[in-house]
């Protein structure tokens, strides 16, 4: 008992000195930061000109403070790159790839293009396999027929069944069996041909029913030759089909490209595209963070799976058969689910084929506890004790995860009232500068808005991270880690929500600014030991399944 | 494609007519014209020979460019056939092909009475007879076939008998 007790003295003066040594560090920075914001600014805007931000001021905030835990966090590598793309340049990056592999190839573009997608657009694996050899079997497995022997597309081959003998010119359509001339029959290289309506109407199904684009195939039976861009332009007219057609093209050319991502954002169009595939945040230029990794809002410091985990938990009704099994109880008879809605303990099933006479606390018979000379202290009997034991586990599980549950829509919901303080420290930042104080001097409000709103995505994540993680040493450390963000973010919600009222400007921004450099500073100190772990393998998980 | 029927199916439909496909029958709904009533004769050498086998086919709005819905309506032991009489078969879904026509989904499904697959199941239960001990299974199917069958021709005389009796008596 002692030792412990000495031991968490040490730990609280250790933290306590840690806490200490960070505020020396943060007057010391102030001495020379006077229009620190300034510079960070420009500097951010060159390195990240690279994804065509003009989206101005919301995205800085997350650089800001990204940034200075990036050497630190060997996850985060600066050699992670990315781009936004518009519908426009994602087709002309996807026609760049073609054209990049046809140098080598001399194809035509959409055989190019259906090798490349039947490759996941993994160009070398392409090439690779492509000078390997045997590339007829490689233009089979890629449904298309191989270029060294194509049979030209538009003429009409003897391969249409001409019914009646005298009329050569005339034949007969497979699908809709009428006979027509045969200048209207058209088909792919594997010389299968129908009636032009009927590849119409065939490819307008596939596209607008079933949304079938890159796998289209040849309607002949057991026919897998791909329909291409080329041959589309050509059977179908309607505008609507084609766009959708090659909206369906973009689509696969996006989710099958591991280095690909859409921007989940609000009817947002654009893809990102990355130099490599990790759970990293990506801004699109419609202004949406997301994580590069799954696609959710930005989720440090909790990983994809884990998240993924959480979200499907949180969304399927499993909580609901918790809830059940925490606070009823099945009839030991009939096995009918029963919520105690009375005092007594002497259950009598509702069920009228069971009508089981019961005691709810040892859920056994009730014939013994009603004897006046009996009362139910058969607490150590086998199967009473085991439907307790079963029914103490799951009310347990529950509590942990409402706990978990509670803190992250708690915290969600908070980031969301966030916007509203945005507006409100505008109006303040306006009435300070008629206060004499100058543009740069209040920018740290925004700043300390920009901190919380981190901060409190930081603490939502951090409730699904604990949620799966094993108790051990390391977590015990994580724990008061969050504990510190969570003080001290409330306590800087706090000061921006009411204490921004009062009269002493300087004081207020003195306060405000020590506050926030202090949540940066704790949040970095988090999410760096999390990742830490990651790294060096000690976060136990619990598996719920 | 509303209202009036495809030329297609009016196609189709003339043709099994008037070449139908030795031991398939296929004959649209009086009331309904993409409704077919079809009967196909176990295949010689399977243990579905001397059956019957009713079935019912389907041509949505969207044939040909969609599959036909098939069913059997007689009971049968077969592992790619269900209790509810759903077949298993890839030309039924997404192996379908515009250019195929009832005539060809019908001898499809004459072809897998006489060669079941039961690697591709529907029916588990059956399926795993089949793997287990074929001869069992077969026997099992045989029987089916045999009680099936022996209900459908008492019923057919019993029908038939009716009739006479009220013909007499009217």
């Amino acid at each position: 008992m002692k030792v412990s007790v000495v031991l968490e003295h040490l730990w609280r003066l250790f933290t306590a000195f840690q806490i200490l040594s960070e505020h020396v560090d943060i007057i010391n920075t102030r001495m020379d930061s006077e229009d620190d914001d300034a510079i960070y600014d420009d500097e951010h805007e060159d390195s990240y000109n690279e994804s065509g931000s003009d989206q101005g001021d919301e995205s800085d905030f997350d650089i800001d403070c990204d940034e200075p835990s990036t050497p630190k966090r060997p996850h985060v590598n600066d050699d992670f790159h990315y781009e936004c793309l518009t519908p426009e340049a994602l087709v002309s990056h996807m026609n760049d790839i073609i054209d990049e592999v046809n140098n080598v190839f001399q194809l035509p573009r959409p055989t190019a293009r259906i090798l490349l997608s039947h490759f996941k657009w993994d160009k070398e694996k392409l090439l690779e396999r492509y000078y390997s050899g045997d590339q007829d079997r490689l233009f089979s497995e890629a449904h298309i027929v191989s270029p060294n022997r194509t049979n030209p597309r538009p003429v009409p081959s003897k391969r249409v069944n001409t019914r009646s003998s005298s009329a050569s010119t005339e034949a007969n359509c497979e699908i809709c069996l009428t006979t027509t001339h045969v200048s209207t029959f058209v088909g792919l290289e594997c010389s299968h041909r129908f009636c032009h309506r009927c590849w119409k109407e065939y490819i307008t199904t596939k596209v607008m029913d079933e949304q079938v684009g890159e796998h289209i195939s040849c309607p002949a039976h057991k026919c897998d030759i791909l329909v291409d861009e080329v041959f589309v332009g050509q059977v179908v007219k309607d505008t609507k089909v084609k766009t959708r057609y090659h909206h369906l093209i973009a689509n696969s050319f996006v989710e099958s490209n591991r280095l690909m991502s859409w921007c989940p954002g609000p009817d947002c169009q654009n893809a990102a595209k990355a130099n490599y595939h990790d759970a990293l945040p990506v801004t699109c230029l419609c202004g949406y963070t997301f994580c590069f990794g799954c696609g959710e809002p930005v989720h440090e410091p909790v990983r994809c799976a884990w998240l993924k985990k959480w979200i499907k938990k949180c969304n399927d009704d499993s909580e609901t058969s918790n809830w059940i099994s925490a606070n009823t109880k099945e009839c030991p008879k009939c096995h009918v689910t029963i919520e105690k809605n009375g005092g007594c303990n002497h259950m009598v099933c509702r069920n009228n084929n069971c009508k089981a006479d019961f005691c709810w606390m040892c859920l056994g018979p009730w014939e013994p506890h009603g004897s006046s000379w009996y009362s139910c202290n058969r607490y150590d009997e086998k199967d009473a004790q085991a439907a307790r034991d079963a029914q103490a586990k799951s009310r347990q599980a529950l509590e942990r995860y409402l706990f978990y549950c509670n803190r992250y829509m708690n915290h969600a919901q908070s980031a969301k009232f966030e916007t509203k303080l945005y507006s409100q420290v505008k109006q303040k930042m306006e009435e300070m500068q008629q206060h004499n104080m100058s543009w740069i001097e209040v920018q740290f409000l925004r700043k300390a808005v920009d901190v919380l709103c981190l901060c409190r995505n930081t603490l939502k994540y951090t409730y699904v991270f604990a949620f799966y993680l094993k108790k051990n040493n390391q977590s015990v450390i994580f724990e008061d880690n969050q504990k510190d963000v969570e003080m001290a973010t409330e306590t800087l919600s706090e000061y921006l929500e009411r204490d921004i009222t009062s009269e002493c400007l300087s004081d207020i921004k003195q306060k405000v600014q020590d506050k926030y450099r202090y949540c940066e500073a704790r949040r970095k100190a988090l999410l760096d030991h999390v990742y830490e772990g990651y790294e060096t393998d000690i976060w136990e998980y619990i598996d719920y399944d | 494609m509303s209202g009036g029927l495809p030329r297609r199916i009016i196609k189709e439909t003339q043709r099994l007519i008037a070449e139908p496909v030795p031991g398939i029958k296929a004959e649209p709904h009086e009331e309904n014209a993409r409704y077919f009533r079809v009967s196909i004769v176990g295949p010689r050498e399977t243990p579905y020979c001397g059956g019957k086998f009713k079935l019912e086919l389907f041509l949505p709005e969207e044939y040909p460019m969609a599959a036909p819905k098939v069913r059997f309506m007689t009971k049968i032991y077969h592992p790619n056939v269900d209790k509810l009489g759903r077949i298993c078969l890839d030309i039924l879904k997404d192996k379908w092909s515009p250019a195929l026509q009832i005539r060809t989904v019908l001898l499809s499904i004459q072809a897998l009475l006489s060669a079941p697959n039961p690697d591709d199941p529907l029916a588990n239960d059956v399926a795993e007879q089949w793997k287990v001990d074929e001869n069992k299974a077969i026997e099992t199917a045989k029987e089916w076939t045999r009680t099936v069958c022996q209900r459908q021709i008492v019923h057919t005389s019993l029908s038939g008998l009716y009739k006479s009796l009220c013909a007499r008596y009217q």
